[in-house]
């Protein structure tokens, strides 16, 4: 995402001194990390929110990656993903541990997902769909990592169900969620927030 | 709650109920014969005793080679020692679903989880 440029004027900084790689970020770059940054906080709250069961969470974050989706196109969806697992799990304590890797599968698993359902006509499928599919691929996804390396054992399985329904229930949702936002931003102008610079 | 349902559109409508379908499909499939809640000990091949696993405890069943010895706790049991060489029952570990089954073959003792209803460990036609 971040270009480096050797002999490239940006109209911001001065110019690079000849030899001398310098990183110019674009609008793209400051989007993504706004957005990013929205998601990460997203994944704070949900890791605060006291669950019944490890690993039944609202998934708010998806409502994130969602918008992201539909307003810039999957590329940027993977971006902020992939930006607020990380970011997120080194602001939890948990990076490199197995519910970091549990979280890159699920959401590795759901972008996969999202990039085929975004071809959905418009018209009949809205975010909802998105989001319920792309919360039964993290799922599975999380299930199958769980299965072949953490609990080598059928009985991860069992969960199956209870998973299954929080899925969808937590999809539906963050679908509607997404929708309504991005129901109210395409009323509004577009939005200012990352023009600005800091 | 009526602007909130307007956002979701008709092919919406369907995936939400197919999920729950998947969901509903999903019981049966992964939960089948329900939850365990017997455990049946065989010696020599009639049953020894039949626990409810609701309650904690021990067993000794005593066979041709020795005493096995079976933990019984809330929702699984085990076998935790037995005197056979291969001690292949002793560590298959916890059984917690019903149709699973830990035979100690040397010394002629069996532990069935059992649920509800009957679970077939195979079928032929």
């Amino acid at each position: 995402m971040t270009r480096s440029v050797t002999d490239h004027e940006s109209s911001a900084s001065p110019g690079p001194q000849p030899g001398v790689t310098q990183l110019t970020v674009s609008a793209e770059d400051r989007r993504v990390a706004w957005l990013a940054t929205a998601a990460v906080g997203l994944s704070l709250i949900d890791a605060a929110i006291p669950s019944p069961l490890p690993g039944v969470k609202p998934g708010l974050a998806n409502i994130v990656t969602l918008v992201v989706l539909m307003r810039y196109g999957w590329g940027t969806a993977v971006w902020v993903s992939v930006l607020r697992v990380l970011a997120g799990s080194l602001l939890l304590g948990h990076f490199l541990a197995p519910g970091f890797f549990l979280s890159l599968t699920g959401t590795t698993l759901s972008l996969l997902t999202l990039g085929l359902a975004m071809h959905l006509p418009r018209r009949w499928f809205g975010p909802v769909t998105l989001s319920v599919f792309a919360a039964f691929a993290h799922i599975g996804g999380q299930l199958l990592l769980a299965r072949a390396w953490l609990i080598p054992h059928d009985g991860v399985f069992l969960l199956t169900p209870l998973f299954a329904a929080a899925a969808l229930v937590f999809g539906t949702i963050n679908g509607m969620i997404a929708a309504k936002l991005l129901a109210e931003s395409s009323e509004d102008p577009p939005c200012p927030k990352p023009s600005a610079s800091p | 709650m009526k602007p909130w349902l307007a956002l979701l559109q008709p092919g919406d409508w369907l995936v939400v109920l197919g999920g729950a379908l998947l969901v509903g499909l999903s019981i049966p499939m992964f939960w089948q014969g329900g939850l365990a809640d017997r455990a049946i000990i065989r010696q020599e091949g009639k049953v020894f005793a039949e626990v409810d696993l609701r309650t904690k405890r021990q067993l000794e069943v005593s066979g041709p080679l020795g005493v096995t010895l079976i933990a019984v706790e809330p929702g699984r049991a085990r076998v935790v020692s037995d005197p056979g060489p291969r001690q292949y029952c002793v560590r298959q570990g916890w059984l917690m679903r019903p149709g699973e089954i830990a035979i100690c073959a040397p010394n002629r003792v069996s532990l069935q989880i059992a649920g509800r209803t009957r679970v077939y460990d195979s079928i032929s036609y």
